[in-house]
């Protein structure tokens, strides 16, 4: 964006034809330019096109975290229905049911927590970025 | 058990708990201190905090009991109240602080900026903490009895008692303190015991279960209650989708300094839970080897307090059943320190009509005397079973609130209303005919018993429905709204000029 009108006002002197082309440009630098913040103080249809996409991402990644979660835990008890033989298989002597769900299941939680903390702290990083540039 | 270690142990948690308060009180002066402690608590103390507020009666003994009782399907009850917390996280927690709201009606009044809805909400904390608060007596009464033969009620005043004082005197800050105390008191409680439980058992040969349970009681879906699939599918659901609807959690996280905080709070907590939540699943298999008389005489509640002494006998049995008794009595301390909290706070501002510091103090006798009422007048229930319940209506009426209200723009006041009043109507109906007039049989009983498989999709349903009848509602400044639940507090825009009601 900054290069380009530099490199047509440097030629802009051998073809004055060029003026037409530039015209627009002129006119968009006397508009003010405002920082994204501003135009969601103001609540202009940009500033909401930012805050419903800031919305829109953290949403999906929740939806995500969500469908994972939803089908491990409400998989398990139709797994344990249907292979009832799942009720013989031992890990180190305990039977599996009891393994995954007194045990296994726990940390998965925590791992499933601190990705999308890392995730979600992200998303924000990148919208803080990119409404904070001018 | 020799009653003179059990006695001693409940003295020292009470007196703990009451010192431990007191250093709070030259601290808390202001009405905000009462409320969330000036949002100053650190991340790691509001973690043990949130766990030590959580682990309730129902956690401590509750779990074990009816693991003990019904076997494997028992154990979704600590994984939804786990799990409860993951949901919160990546729906809730971070909005809901930069919502800058104190309570759920709080919530419900910033979102929809109507009082209406505001004061559905606060009926509905005010019953959902006496649903909680409930069982919480009743244990106290049943675990005092059992170790000095003391009438029923008598446990259950006198954690009402020392909450009360407790609450009057320092308020949330105190609390706080109080409640990251009790955590580790309680994880210590279980874990130290159970070291020594599990070293008696493989010296005796480390014995397995009896026959016949390896073949049912171990196994899921096998447990012999009625409608195993149904129940198993209702408890999940109540439970992972009930966390974020519990007024005494919630509070916790206005003391997060900010969004990014209250997230990292939550894995925390996350964390600590997962790590207290292993030991009662060991504890109800080990009572299912060495405590199977209780079954008959239907006091599984007790099966964690008993354990020592039959396994190890003696002083060291007396003395690891003193901790376990104190870790209980924490328990029902802490939880019932912070449910009085919030449904004090929502009863002095929404009922009582105004904040400050002496309508407060009212709230917070209200809040205690109504349960304990309840706790000496209906029939005893598995403690975990009523706790249950709670989530069920949490799940059916705060979850669908907050979840549309964080993330659907289109929420109306009108269908924010219809939403709680069916969701948690419903819910309620189906709670009080269980505790009242149960136990009813068949599959009427099985859908009474745990009602959030229908509750919850009816509240969802109503609230998507209702608000999309009334889109005209919708209420003005909800883009100002948004932006203030969603973007990071670095920002600098403007979040709108919504304060919490305070005197």
């Amino acid at each position: 964006m900054t290069e380009r009108p530099r490199r047509i006002s440097g030629m802009g002197g051998d073809r004055p034809r060029r003026e037409v082309v530039t015209s627009p440009r002129t006119r968009a630098a006397r508009r003010p330019r405002y920082p994204v913040t501003r135009e969601i103080d103001e609540q202009t249809r940009l500033g909401e096109v930012y805050i419903r996409s800031l919305v829109r991402t953290q949403f999906r990644l929740a939806l995500f975290i969500c469908t994972v979660l939803g089908c491990v835990v409400c998989g398990l008890p139709v797994l344990f229905m249907l292979v009832p033989d799942l009720g013989e298989v031992r890990l180190l002597g305990v039977p599996l049911p009891w393994a995954v769900l007194a045990g296994l299941i726990y940390p998965a939680f925590v791992a499933g927590a601190w990705l999308y903390v890392r995730h979600a702290e992200r998303n924000e990083r990148h919208f803080t970025e990119l409404v904070e540039r001018r | 058990m020799n009653p003179a270690y059990g006695v001693t142990a409940v003295v020292v948690v009470v007196v703990a708990a009451v010192l431990i308060g007191g250093f709070g009180l030259r601290l808390s002066r202001t009405t905000s201190d009462f409320y969330v402690a000036s949002r100053t608590v650190s991340p790691l103390w509001n973690a043990s905090a949130i766990g030590g507020e959580y682990l309730s009666a129902a956690s401590f003994l509750g779990i074990a009991g009816l693991i003990l009782a019904y076997g494997a399907d028992m154990l979704w009850l600590p994984v939804g109240w786990t799990g409860g917390y993951l949901v919160l996280l990546v729906l809730v927690s971070a909005p809901l602080r930069r919502s800058g709201a104190y309570t759920l009606p709080d919530f419900a009044e910033a979102r929809l900026s109507s009082v209406a809805v505001r004061r559905t909400a606060s009926v509905l904390v005010v019953l959902i903490g006496w649903l909680y608060l409930m069982p919480q007596f009743q244990s106290a009464g049943v675990v005092l009895h059992s170790i000095t033969g003391a009438p029923d009620w008598a446990g259950g005043v006198l954690v009402a008692v020392v909450v009360a004082v407790n609450v009057l005197s320092g308020g949330m800050r105190s609390i706080t303190f109080v409640q990251a105390f009790q955590y580790w008191l309680k994880l210590t409680a279980l874990a130290l015991p159970l070291v020594f439980l599990l070293m008696a058992w493989r010296a005796r040969g480390a014995p397995g279960l009896p026959a016949g349970d390896s073949a049912s009681w171990a196994l899921p879906l096998a447990s012999g209650r009625d409608y195993p699939v149904y129940s198993t599918y209702s408890l999940i659901l109540a439970t992972f989708l009930g966390t974020m609807g519990l007024p005494h959690v919630l509070v916790r996280f206005y003391t997060n300094p900010d969004g990014r905080a209250a997230r990292r709070t939550t894995l925390v907590v996350l964390s600590l839970l997962g790590a207290f939540y292993l030991l009662p699943a060991i504890y109800g298999a080990l009572g299912r080897i060495y405590a199977r008389d209780l079954l008959a005489t239907g006091q599984t509640d007790q099966v964690v307090l008993t354990l020592p002494a039959r396994l190890l006998g003696g002083t060291p049995g007396d003395l690891l059943a003193a901790l376990v008794t104190a870790g209980a009595f924490a328990a029902f301390l802490s939880t019932s320190s912070g449910l009085t909290v919030s449904v004090a706070g929502v009863i002095a501002q929404d009922i009582l009509g105004g904040g400050g510091v002496r309508s407060f103090r009212v709230a917070t006798v209200l809040a205690v005397i109504v349960p304990l009422a309840l706790a000496s007048t209906t029939r005893s229930l598995p403690v975990a079973d009523v706790v249950g319940l709670a989530f069920a209506v949490a799940a059916s009426s705060f979850c669908p609130l907050l979840v549309l209200g964080i993330w659907w723009w289109r929420l109306t006041p009108p269908g924010a209303m219809a939403g709680l009043l069916a969701g948690g109507g419903l819910a309620c109906t189906a709670v009080l005919t269980t505790i009242v007039g149960g136990p009813h049989h068949g599959m009427a009983g099985a859908l009474l018993a745990q009602p959030a498989a229908w509750t919850v999709p009816i509240a969802f349903v109503v609230m998507v429905v209702v608000s999309l009848a009334t889109q005209h509602r919708v209420p003005g400044d909800v883009a100002r709204v948004m932006v203030r639940l969603h973007t990071p507090e670095m920002l600098n825009v403007d979040r709108g000029d919504w304060r919490p009601r305070r005197s």
